[in-house]
Formats: C-alpha cells, structure tokens, sequence
C-alpha cells in the first residue's frame, strides 16, 4: 500500500492507530456504535464519556479537532431532523422562549443528535485513519461476502473512468450547442445517462473477459493477507470495551 | 508439456456466434516457439474471434488449439490461461485492481501463488516493462502509454507461453509507440500480435499472417506480403501515405 488511492476523507499519518490493521478498526468501531446506540438517552453524562472516548481517539491519532469537527457537516441534515422533532411530537410540551416544545420530542432529538454525532465521528476517525484499499481489505478479512468487496473496489477503481466519460460526453454535447437549461432538456440528459450505463456495462463485459483471460475463476485472489496480533486486537478493543463499561453504568445506575 | 511443440497451433477452427454470424470459416495456424508474428486483417475479419478461442474465451465451435501441446479444453483452462497472455486494446479494460502492483499479482495470485515469490514475480514483471517505480500507483494515474505497458506487465507475471497483444499500438504517441517495441523486441516469448499497423508490424514481426473474411489468406514473411500490392488491396490493407516497405531493412531475427 503506498500513497495510492489517498482519498480526500483520508488523513495521511503515522500513529498507533494509523498502524492498526483495518479489521481491527473496523470490528471497534462497528461495536462502538453499537453500545452507543444501546445506551439508555437519559444517561446523559454517559454520551458526554463516549465523546471523550472519541476525542481520546482523536488524539492518539493525531487528528486535530477541527479536522474532526468539519467532516462532522456530513451530519447536518440528520440533524435538522432531530431540530423538527421537539415541534412535531405529540405528548406533554413545555414553553420555550415562546414556543411549545413536546418533551418526548426533545429526548427524541437529543437521542438521535446525540447517537448520530457520536456514529458519524467514530465513523469519519475510521475513514482518516484507513485508507480506503485497506478498508476493503479488512471488509474482506471480516467474512464480508466476497461479491460486495468486489463490488466495492471496482466501484473505486472505475469510479474516476466512469466520471471522465460523462464529462467527454458532456463536452461533446456542448460543442454540438447544447446546454441544458430547465426541463425541456432533461430528455437529453436522460439520455445520456443511459447511454452512460450501457457503455459502462459493456465496459463490465470488457473487464470480466480480461479478468477471465488471467485466470479469474469467482473469487479474488487474495494478494495482501494483513493478520494481527494479539496485542493489536487488544489496543483496537480498548475502545469499544471502554465504552461498554459506561453503557452498563448507564443502565444499572 | 513437450519442449518441441510449437507455441500455438490452430487447426480447422471454425466458429458462428449464437445469433448465426459465422465469424471463421476454418483457420488453420501453427506458431513456433519464440517467434514474432503479425496477425493483419481488415476489420471484421474474425482477428478478435480467433484471440478469444486461443485462451478458451470462445469454444464451441469446430477444429482445435493448442498451446504447447496442451488443447484448449475445459479440464486444462485453468493451465491454458497461465500460458497464454492476452493483452486487450483498452488498458483500462485490463487494469481492474486498484493499484499497480496488485493488478500485475493478480494472475499469478489466482494460481495460488503467494508471498514472497509473488513479490519477486511482480517485481520482474514491471522491471520488464520499466514500470517497477510505479508499483504503489493507482492505474488511472499513469498516462496511456504507461498503462499499456503495465497491462503487458500483467500478463508477463505469468510467464506466458505465448503473449497476444491486440492492436499494442493504438492510441500510443511515437515516443510510447517505440518504446513499448523496444520492450516487446527485448522480451523472450512468443508474439502474437494484432494490427492495423503495417509499419509496426515490419519493424516488429518477421513473419505475418493475414486473415480475412474467417479463414487465412496469406502467410509469410511481413516484408514480402506488404509489397504484395494486389494481396494487400484485396485484403483492404493499406499502408500509411509514404511509407515504402521496401524501403526499409529488416533486421535478421
């Protein structure tokens, strides 16, 4: 793996968790989110551990905080969700600042404000510290069905090929004085989205037959096997462990 | 299999597609060992048709292949795509994998080789093709006469017994064209190459073969059968403007 496919999510960096093995991360942070979203929403000092938890992360990582914080906007539109909540449930309302709020719609927003933030941000310090090659080499190593990692990589791979013929086919639409400008045009561009899949499909036949030519017989070759260590499963588990001792807190206390 | 069989031996081939179109009417084609020879043909001649029965792509029809003695049949496919190496026209068909380095391992890996005898078989393998300093690279990233010859790369990590290159030299600048012939004359294997490029073909392949209309029309020395003006037009071959076979001295090969 070298700088290859350094994706924009991607944090290039050495520290310790930088270091561990994509499956390792991937299994934590699956499992982290799990107890995350396990925990009872009225243990709310127990949310405000799990986001130190996740600014520890952040730290051994050597993420800085506004890193973190602006691929946090991914969010947003969850979040507007939960802002609607509190004016749309139903049962016993409260006034604020001269609105009537409902009370279950306010847990119900702080539930899914407060589970979504800590998800996305797990998420967003697994994606800027694994590369994307490597993620789907630790999705492979998880028993991930085969296909849906194959699936996945040639997504990646022939994502930019894809990408580029579209813009060749725009461009020769241009020059043929075309511009799409409102509704009547939109046949136009349905046709070329058609005309976009059909040569991406023949393009799929073209791949599968070199595939085949080299000896392609259903399953990828397994070309990087990255095992880990006991040690290494230890430190990824840090994490989720951690979290679950807080989440039985939260329900016992 | 036996050392004194020739590389490629076809015989009797003949071959309709399933919708009726009968594509070769009967060709009949031996290749020695470590020769180089030119496969010209109009378009629609059945060139591609006859590639993909030489791995076995395309079965079914009438008459046989083989590759080193070994017939192209189900039970030795496996075997069958080892030894013959085709490299498709359009790289990007060719390079599926998401970097160099594993796209070059990706024949070799699906034969069940792995570690370090597949580094070193990978390492080989771009070194022949003056790529090694791009292992790490995605393909997309490379420029086009780059990616041709990774694609060639991928298939010499399997050390074919014979190499099929379809039309090598399309959309390469002169200085990739020439390149990729100084790499292709350095190489120690059987050539097998389609082309609608005649000069290429001379500087190239001492011995050619042309096939027209599903059967072989003629078969000798390249030079010969380019100055042959009534053969080529009665073929629609057609050499570049000014450009004189007979002009040129072909080197011994």
């Amino acid at each position: 793996m070298g700088a290859g496919h350094a994706h924009k999510l991607f944090r290039h960096g050495h520290s310790p968790v930088h270091a561990l093995p994509a499956h390792c991360k991937l299994a934590a942070t699956f499992a982290f989110v799990l107890v995350v979203v396990s925990t009872p929403r009225g243990a709310v000092w127990a949310f405000g551990l799990y986001a130190v938890l996740i600014a520890t992360v952040a730290a051994a990582a050597r993420i800085p905080a506004g890193f973190l914080l602006r691929r946090l906007v991914i969010e947003v539109p969850f979040v507007l969700f939960a802002f609607l909540m509190p004016f749309v449930a139903e049962g016993e309302r409260v006034g604020f600042l001269g609105m009537s709020l409902s009370v279950p719609g306010l847990w119900g927003a702080w539930n899914v404000l407060a589970k979504g933030t800590l998800g996305v941000a797990a998420s967003v310090l697994l994606a800027s510290t694994t590369e994307l090659r490597a993620l789907l080499l630790g999705l492979q190593r998880l028993r991930l069905p085969p296909l849906l990692v194959q699936i996945a990589s040639f997504m990646i791979r022939y994502g930019d090929v894809i990408t580029d013929e579209l813009r060749r086919m725009s461009i020769a639409r241009r020059s043929r004085g075309f511009e799409a400008r409102g509704v009547r045009h939109w046949g136009v561009l349905a046709k070329t989205a058609g005309a976009l899949f059909i040569r991406s499909y023949e393009r799929g036949e073209r791949v599968y037959l070199a595939m085949v030519s080299r000896g392609y017989a259903g399953s990828m070759p397994v070309i990087d096997d990255v095992a880990a260590t006991r040690a290494q499963w230890a430190y990824a588990a840090a994490l989720p462990v951690t979290a679950l001792a807080v989440c039985l807190m939260g329900w016992t206390l | 299999m036996n050392d004194d069989s020739p590389s490629l031996e076809v015989s009797g081939l003949a071959f309709a597609y399933p919708d009726g179109h009968q594509a070769l009417f009967g060709v009949d084609l031996t290749v020695g060992r470590g020769e180089r020879v030119a496969l010209l043909g109009p378009n629609g001649a059945g060139k591609t048709t006859l590639v993909l029965h030489l791995n076995g792509i395309l079965t079914g029809g009438v008459g046989t292949v083989s590759v080193a003695g070994l017939p192209v049949a189900k039970r030795n496919l496996a075997e069958i795509r080892r030894r013959v190496g085709i490299v498709f026209q359009d790289p990007d068909d060719q390079l599926f994998m998401p970097t160099v380095r594993e796209d070059v391992a990706f024949g070799p890996a699906a034969a069940g080789m792995r570690g370090a005898e597949l580094e070193t078989r990978v390492r080989e393998a771009l070194e022949q093709v003056g790529m090694a300093a791009f292992a790490d690279r995605p393909p997309h990233h490379l420029s086009f006469g780059q990616r041709r010859r990774v694609a060639v790369a991928t298939v010499l990590a399997m050390r074919p017994e014979i190499l099929v290159l379809d039309e090598p030299s399309s959309n390469l600048d002169p200085a990739s064209r020439r390149e990729l012939a100084d790499i292709l004359r350095s190489l120690d294997v059987t050539v097998l190459m389609v082309t609608h490029d005649l000069p290429y073909a001379l500087e190239l392949c001492p011995r050619a073969v042309i096939l027209s209309e599903g059967v072989i029309a003629a078969d000798g020395p390249t030079q010969r059968l380019l100055c042959d003006e009534k053969l080529m037009r009665a073929h629609r071959l057609e050499l570049p403007f000014g450009f004189d076979p007979r002009s040129v001295t072909v080197g011994a090969a």
